[in-house]
């Protein structure tokens, strides 16, 4: 859906998304990182479980939202990508934890 | 690091920064608050730290916001990035702010606050505008911007107004020429427009606009006059359909690009108490406030994007002012020196505001793609439909907190954000009473998502515990 | 314009209005409800929508047994409402749970609900904090106990309001948008309502207004001495379904967003949401259910009860306006199969039911005069 221009010289992150390895440049949202490597739909609606990947990329639509380092319904495209981050696509409703 | 200032500016594009250098250069002990990494906003998104070396792919126009981040650094106010403001209220006797960074939420208060809170794109509720690969101009130009990033396979760029041409002249320049222009501009609006030619041809925006237009043509089909508009797909956008005066055509893609302008975001602002009038004009909400952003809030002003529609030169004009008015409210300068200040300032505004009326008159978006029909997603979040909110009407909802109550509609995550100018404009229409009077949803506190522990952790008054633990 | 001739006209669109219309709406009568329509103060879209026994009545034992009633036929409304409306109102009742932070909290809860078992026999168990967690495993360590009743349940007091209203008009009922009561004249044979919607006559009026009936009642010989009580109640994103009982203060709506209120303020019509009262409503949410904590609050909102000096109902035919009647009370949506299913079809005849004498706002007098 998107790919990098060449022009880009940052420094490359790693991370993952459902247990696979991504790469990523720094400086990247999370948002950004999971077009770029092609996941899409990043999330499934809480209401009818429908197929959504970001869509304003600015933190106002609320369709970017995914699981980072066991911490659901954040905004993807308002995070920085860090290296060995862990995300998650978030299907349906949040699922929550026992503390 | 203290919590009690002078000015707080929430906010930091081109209106934010603006603000805050000119109170704080002014002596106003300033803080700014952003929720992104770097300070710009959407328009000089990533500017401090930008992939690109070279200014070709991104043009003039976006880099003369480094002047901005250059002079913030040297105002001497505190920027404080990555902190989201969840609710502002004033208080008679200044304003308090909550704000939530790093999972933690605090309570701010200041003598003045001004929102710079900026704008969004205006929703375009086309049939299929929710799935994956359907994205805004803004948010392709922010992937570019920020990640170096261009759309790969058939993207398809759709709707009107000069950001729709910036962009794709953007992305020719980079290499990756979208597939396809749609443009809906009404046939309508070349009348309406009209009257404000001559301002037009006499302002700053007459010659940009006419050498964008022949550059896009030069290199991407240009399908002008689209009256209808729906995106296919099912798990993604996979084609999409279009009518003209010839009837319906229809083209695979692999993203499609929506844009109809921007509006303000009111939600802040509206949230304290501030007035808010309809702009027929622009179809949207604007803050009523006076020539230095004075809201009907005393405490609180507004300024860019978020006020109003002008763009971003303009939105760094009023920031000025509305520093210099908080300046000078909080003592730092007599008016004298305000007014001194602000000429220069106000001169600008009016070499700058010429020519707008004709851009506004000419790219109002269409009531086709500004009121979808009956199965559309009117609210993304909690997915009801242009249906639901009828059948919710012919139920009884009169405006709408009932529409809300009835159907759902804004009551998700985004707050009303995406559906609510679409619910005023359809209430209107189902009714047959003007927007003015339908009025918006009634934003309240937290305007962003908080945590609950992290809400807990807010102080309490004994008697507001009091209120709640009752025995 | 001509007045539009009604056999029975009802003030106020909320759920008490709307659920009496909908019990007038037999088929014998033509029934009017007059609703502002999206005005800005409305406790009925504000509520925390819990069908609730444990706390009802201390003090007035016709009170304990109005709620019981009702409670017991609110499947019925359910039902019927769901069968002419396709709208489910999301109502059940698995019995639900006051949960106590502190031994001061649990014996004043226990102390209340003694003394309300001892007046009305109001099924109940006291449960200690092992015994509460094994029915919700999810509380926090916190929690001391509980108070547990049978009988209380909730519903989507929204929804419960839109199958009300769309029933409305499927029985022949006429619902006026816009209609705002600004007087009410009467003559031999009823009453003339001027709105801005028109004019409204019938030989039947019942004020239904909430808050507003303070205004109305004293036109046709009625006192409603209500005041506004501001509640706040914040509610959190969706989360997978874990919590099958209402609790009094917390709920898990059937979307799955968990609803947490609430607070009790005198701020007359003061409807701004406090930082510092819906902080205080979250601390204990956390401290209730402490897998809460990282659950997102979407939304928070403050509505104004419409409370009476005792905070029981009032039920009353005007003795100098026969034919006018008032109806208030700050528990709408548990009364409200009560209201359709007793009060109204009464008011439909010319009286109130005997099983609320009681509830008449003469009760006022009588304590002032002591």
């Amino acid at each position: 859906m998107f790919r990098r221009l060449p022009e880009d010289g940052r420094p490359v992150i790693r991370l993952s998304v459902d247990g696979q390895g991504i790469e990523a440049r720094r400086g990247d949202s999370v948002a950004a990182a999971l077009l770029a490597a092609g996941i899409v739909p990043s999330r499934t609606t809480p209401a009818s479980e429908a197929p959504r990947a970001p869509y304003c990329m600015m933190g106002v639509c609320f369709d970017c939202l995914v699981e980072i380092d066991g911490m659901g319904s954040q905004q993807a495209c308002l995070v920085r990508v860090r290296e060995g981050m862990k995300v998650a696509t978030q299907r349906g409703a949040r699922r929550l934890v026992p503390v | 690091m203290t919590d009690s200032f002078d000015v707080i500016v929430i906010g930091a594009g081109p209106a934010g920064m603006a603000a805050a250098c000119s109170a704080a250069s002014n002596g106003a002990r300033t803080l700014l608050l952003d929720e992104n990494a770097g300070p710009g906003g959407q328009i000089y998104r990533a500017i401090a730290a930008s992939p690109f070396k070279s200014g070709r792919i991104l043009g003039h126009a976006y880099w003369v916001g480094e002047n901005w981040i250059n002079r913030l650094k040297r105002s001497g106010a505190e920027h404080r990035p990555r902190t989201t403001v969840w609710s502002l209220r004033a208080t008679g006797d200044g304003v308090e702010i909550g704000t939530l960074g790093d999972g933690v939420a605090q309570i701010l208060k200041a003598r003045q606050a001004i929102v710079a809170t900026g704008a969004m794109e205006r929703p375009m509720p086309v049939p299929g505008w929710t799935l994956p690969g359907v994205m805004t101009v803004g948010a392709a130009q922010t992937l570019l911007k920020s990640s170096a990033m261009v759309p790969q396979g058939e993207a398809v760029l759709a709707g009107t107004g000069p950001l729709l041409y910036l962009f794709a002249r953007q992305l020719i320049a980079a290499g990756a020429p979208p597939a396809l222009v749609l443009d809906t501009t009404p046939r309508a609006n070349r009348l309406r427009a009209l009257a404000h030619l001559p301002s037009f041809i006499a302002s700053r925006y007459f010659f940009k606009g006419i050498g964008l237009l022949a550059a896009v043509s030069r290199r991407a089909p240009v399908v002008r006059d689209v009256t209808s508009l729906a995106i296919e797909g099912a798990e993604r956008a996979m084609a999409i359909r279009w009518r003209t005066d010839a009837g319906w055509q229809e083209r695979g893609c692999d993203l499609v690009l929506l844009h109809q302008g921007v509006v303000p975001n009111i939600d802040l602002w509206s949230s304290a108490g501030c007035r808010a009038a309809w702009n027929d004009g622009q179809a949207c909400w604007h803050a009523e406030i006076d020539s230095w952003g004075q809201s009907s809030e005393a405490g609180i002003l507004v300024a860019g994007d978020g006020a109003g529609i002008g763009g971003a030169e303009v939105a760094a004009i009023r920031g000025v002012l509305a520093g210099l008015q908080t300046a000078h409210l909080c003592g730092r300068i007599d008016a004298g020196s305000r007014d001194l200040q602000a000429r220069a300032a106000f001169q600008a505004l009016a070499r700058l505001l010429r020519g707008r009326d004709f851009i506004d008159a000419a790219f109002l978006a269409p009531r086709w793609s500004r009121i979808p029909e009956a199965e559309t997603l009117v609210c993304r979040c909690e997915e009801a439909t242009m249906g639901d909110l009828v059948a919710a009407v012919r139920d009884g909802a009169g405006g709408p907190a009932s529409l809300k109550t009835f159907s759902r509609c804004g009551m998700g995550p985004c707050q009303g954000r995406q559906c609510g100018l679409v619910v005023t404009e359809a209430l209107a229409a189902a009714l047959g009473r003007p927007p003015a009077e339908i009025g918006h949803f009634r934003s309240r506190p937290p305007v962003r998502p908080i945590p609950l522990g992290a809400l807990a952790a807010i102080p309490a008054t004994d008697e507001e515990i009091g209120s709640v633990v009752r025995l | 314009m001509a007045a539009q001739d009604y056999d029975i006209a009802v003030v106020g669109g909320g759920l008490v209005g709307a659920a009496i219309a909908y019990g007038l709406c037999d088929g014998r009568r033509r029934v009017a409800l007059l609703d502002e329509a999206n005005g800005p103060i409305s406790a009925s879209r504000g509520n925390f929508a819990l069908v609730w026994v444990q706390s009802k009545g201390l003090g007035l034992p016709d009170y304990a047994e109005l709620t019981r009633r009702s409670s017991d036929s609110w499947q019925r409304l359910a039902d019927d409402l769901r069968e002419e409306t396709g709208i489910d109102t999301g109502f059940s009742r698995p019995g639900g749970f006051s949960l106590c932070l502190s031994d001061v909290e649990m014996q004043h809860r226990v102390d209340q609900m003694r003394r309300l078992h001892n007046q009305s026999a109001v099924p109940h168990e006291v449960l200690d904090h092992a015994q509460t967690a094994r029915l919700l495993p999810e509380i926090g360590p916190e929690v001391v106990g509980s108070v547990f009743c049978p009988l209380d349940g909730h519903a989507n007091s929204l929804l419960t309001l839109r199958a009300l209203n769309a029933a409305i008009a499927r029985r022949g009922g006429t619902r006026i948008a816009g209609a705002a009561v600004t007087a009410i004249a009467s003559h031999d044979g009823g009453f003339r309502l001027t709105t801005p919607s028109g004019e409204v006559a019938a030989p039947r009026i019942v004020l239904a207004a909430g808050l507003g009936n303070a205004r109305l009642a004293p036109l046709v010989g009625l006192n409603a001495p209500v005041r506004p009580l501001k509640g706040e109640i914040v509610v959190t994103e969706r989360t997978r379904p874990f919590l099958h009982h209402p609790v009094v203060n917390l709920r898990q709506t059937v979307e799955g967003g968990i609803m947490i209120g609430d607070s009790q303020e005198e701020a007359g019509f003061d409807t701004a949401v406090q930082t510092g009262v819906v902080a205080t409503i979250a601390a204990r949410a956390v401290r209730m259910f402490p897998r809460l904590s990282t659950l997102n609050v979407v939304r928070g909102w403050a509505a104004l009860r419409v409370m009476t000096p005792d905070g029981f109902p009032i039920y009353q035919q005007s003795a100098s306006h026969p034919g006018a009647f008032l109806a208030t009370c700050h528990s709408g949506v548990t009364l409200a199969a009560a209201h359709a299913f007793e009060i109204a079809p009464a008011m439909g005849m010319g009286v109130l039911p005997s099983t609320v004498t009681a509830f008449t706002a003469d009760r006022f007098d009588v304590q002032t005069a002591a």
